[in-house]
C-alpha cells in the first residue's frame, strides 16, 4: 500500500470548498466502509468511495480529483442510503466531479465525452435526440460504435428517430446553457 | 374512486424513443383507470445524469423550466414514468427551497420559475393515490401462473428524504401490484442494485457485469420474467440481453416488462396499446403460458 504523508499535502481550502458545495460535514465519516461495501462500482474504481471520503477529509485534493472513480459513480445513492452517519456521499461524489471538471481533469474520456454529447444534444434540441447524441459521441471519441449489432433488433421497433422532435421552447433551453457558460466563466 | 385523479404528465426524453412502450402502457393503464394525465406543454429535457454531473444549478435550471410549465397548467402535481426525471425534478424543487441556490438557478432562466409543484412516479400514484385494492378490482385477465420478480433499480426510492416513497432497501410497491394482478411473485434479492445505468455506451463492460448479475439471479430464483419501472434498467436488461449473454457466456431469454405493460394485460387492454411488440426479448412464450393457464382454469 502506498503511504501518503497527509501533512505535506493537506489542502484546507479544498476541504472547506467540498463541505460548502455539498452541504456535508466531512469529519462525520469514521471510515466504517459501508459505502464501499454497497457500491456497485467498487470493482471498477481506482480509489474506493470510502477511501475517497478519507482522502477528501484529509485534504488530498490532487489525489482525489484525478481519481477515475469520480467518473464511474452512477449516483445510485446506495452509499447515501446506507451511511450510518447520514452523510450524503453521492452528493459529495457529484461535487468532486464538478471540481474535477472545473480543474480540467478528464477522468475517463469516453464517459466525459458521452455526458458532453448528451448535453450538446439537449442544448441544441431542448430534448435528447438519441441518434444525434451517438453521432456526436462517435465523432469525438473516434470509437466504432460497439452497439452496431443492436441495429437490426431495435430499428424495426420504431423507437429510433432520425430527426429530432421539434419543441417550441428549445431556444429557452439553449439560453440556459449559454447563461451557465457565462456564469462559469466569471 | 371518489375524487377524480388529475395530473400533469412529464414523459421524459426516453419516452419518445427507447422506452416508447413504457409511455404507451403508462398512458393506456391510466386511461383505463380514469386517471387523467395532461401532457406538460412543450416540456424539455430534465438534464438527466449528465447535467447533475456537471453542475447542480444547471441541472436544476433544466428541471425548473418544466416545473414552471406544470405550475402554468394550474395543476399541483406532476407524474413521470422515469425515475431519473423524477429524481431531477424533485431535487430541483427541494434544493430551490434554499434562497441562495434558487437565485443562482433563476439567473439561468428566462424568468424566475414557480417550482412549488410536487412530482411523483407513475408507480407511486397507482399505489398511493389509486390503491392496490382498487387495482385488484379492475383485473379481468389475471396473470395466473406468471412467476415474476420485481426489480426497482437504484434511484426510484433513494435518497429517502427526497423520494418519500416505499422502503429504500426492500421496496414492495411493484411486488404488491403483481400479486394483485394474480401473478406469483418471487422475492428478488437484488431489488435496488444498480444495472449499470447509462454506462452502456462508454463502459459497456460494467453493464455486462452488473446487469448480468441481475439476470443470473432472476433465473436462479425461478423467475419467468422481471418487471421494471425504469427505462434505463429495462433497456440494459432487455435490449442488451444478447450482448450480456455473449459477454458472460449465459443463455438468458428472460422477458423484461415494464410493470405498466403487465398491468395493462391484466386489465384486458390489447397488447398493441401496451407496446408489447416493442420488447427486444420476446415475451411470447411467457404470455402464451398465462393464456394456457387461464383456459385450463376456465375449462
Ligand atoms: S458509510 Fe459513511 S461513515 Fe462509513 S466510510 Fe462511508 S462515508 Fe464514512
Ligand atoms: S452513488 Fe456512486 S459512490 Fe455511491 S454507491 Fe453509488 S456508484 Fe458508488
Amino acid at each position: 500500500m502506498k503511504v501518503i504523508n497527509i501533512n505535506l499535502s493537506y489542502n484546507s481550502d479544498f476541504v472547506s470548498q467540498v463541505e460548502e458545495e455539498s452541504g456535508q460535514k466531512l469529519n462525520l465519516c469514521y471510515q466504517c466502509g459501508k459505502c464501499t461495501a454497497g457500491c456497485p462500482y467498487t470493482a471498477e474504481y481506482d480509489i474506493s468511495v470510502s477511501q475517497i471520503m478519507r482522502l477528501t477529509q484529509t485534504g488530498q485534493k490532487d489525489k482525489v480529483l484525478q481519481s477515475k472513480s469520480l467518473w464511474l459513480c452512477a449516483t445510485c445513492e446506495s452509499c447515501t442510503a446506507r451511511c450510518p452517519n447520514k452523510i450524503d456521499v453521492a452528493r459529495i461524489m457529484d461535487v468532486l466531479r464538478h471540481m474535477a471538471r472545473r480543474e480540467g481533469y478528464t477522468g475517463i474520456r469516453t464517459v466525459k465525452t458521452f455526458w458532453d454529447s448528451f448535453l450538446n444534444s439537449v442544448r441544441s434540441n431542448g430534448r435528447v435526440f438519441e441518434v444525434g447524441l451517438l453521432a456526436n459521441y462517435i465523432s469525438h471519441t473516434g470509437r466504432f460504435w460497439t452497439d452496431i449489432g443492436l441495429g437490426p433488433k431495435i430499428l424495426p421497433k420504431g423507437k429510433i428517430h432520425f430527426k429530432p422532435v421539434e419543441m417550441k421552447g428549445k431556444k429557452e433551453v439553449t439560453k440556459i446553457f449559454m447563461r451557465f457558460k457565462q456564469e462559469s466563466a466569471k | 374512486m371518489n375524487k377524480p385523479l388529475n395530473y400533469a404528465y412529464y414523459p421524459g426524453c426516453s419516452s419518445t424513443g427507447t422506452s416508447l412502450e413504457y409511455d404507451m402502457s403508462s398512458r393506456a393503464v391510466c386511461a383505463a383507470l380514469d386517471i387523467n394525465l395532461t401532457d406538460v406543454p412543450d416540456w424539455s429535457c430534465c438534464g438527466s445524469t449528465p447535467a447533475h454531473t456537471v453542475d447542480h444549478s444547471l441541472s436544476s435550471a433544466l428541471s425548473a423550466r418544466n416545473l414552471d410549465q406544470v405550475a402554468s397548467m394550474g395543476l399541483d402535481s406532476c407524474v413521470s414514468p422515469c425515475p431519473s426525471c423524477l429524481a431531477n425534478l424533485k431535487t430541483a424543487k427541494h434544493r430551490m427551497e434554499d434562497a441562495g441556490f434558487r437565485d443562482k438557478v433563476n439567473n439561468l432562466l428566462d424568468k424566475p420559475a414557480d417550482t412549488r409543484v410536487e412530482t411523483k412516479s407513475v408507480l407511486q400514484i397507482l399505489v398511493e393515490d389509486y390503491g392496490i385494492e382498487n387495482i385488484r378490482k379492475k383485473v379481468v385477465k389475471p396473470l395466473t401462473g406468471l412467476v415474476v420478480g420485481a426489480y426497482y433499480g437504484c434511484i426510484l426510492n433513494r435518497p429517502a428524504e427526497l423520494m418519500q416513497f416505499d422502503d429504500l432497501e426492500h421496496p414492495m410497491a411493484m411486488d404488491n401490484i403483481m400479486e394483485a394482478l394474480g401473478a406469483t411473485v418471487v422475492p428478488f434479492p437484488l431489488k435496488v442494485e444498480c444495472c449499470g445505468a447509462s454506462f452502456g455506451i462508454p463502459r459497456k463492460d460494467v453493464v455486462m457485469r452488473l446487469s448480468g448479475k441481475l439476470l443470473d439471479t432472476a433465473h436462479g430464483i425461478g423467475a419467468m420474467a422481471l418487471v421494471t419501472a425504469c427505462p434505463l434498467c429495462q433497456m440494459n436488461l432487455d435490449m442488451r440481453q444478447n450482448q450480456i449473454n455473449k459477454a458472460n457466456g449465459s443463455k438468458h431469454t428472460m422477458p423484461i416488462f415494464y410493470f405498466t405493460q403487465l398491468m395493462g394485460l391484466a386489465l384486458g387492454l390489447p397488447e398493441k396499446e401496451l407496446g408489447i411488440g416493442k420488447l427486444c426479448v420476446s415475451p411470447r412464450n411467457v404470455l402464451d403460458a398465462i393464456d394456457a393457464n387461464l383456459k385450463e382454469k376456465a375449462a
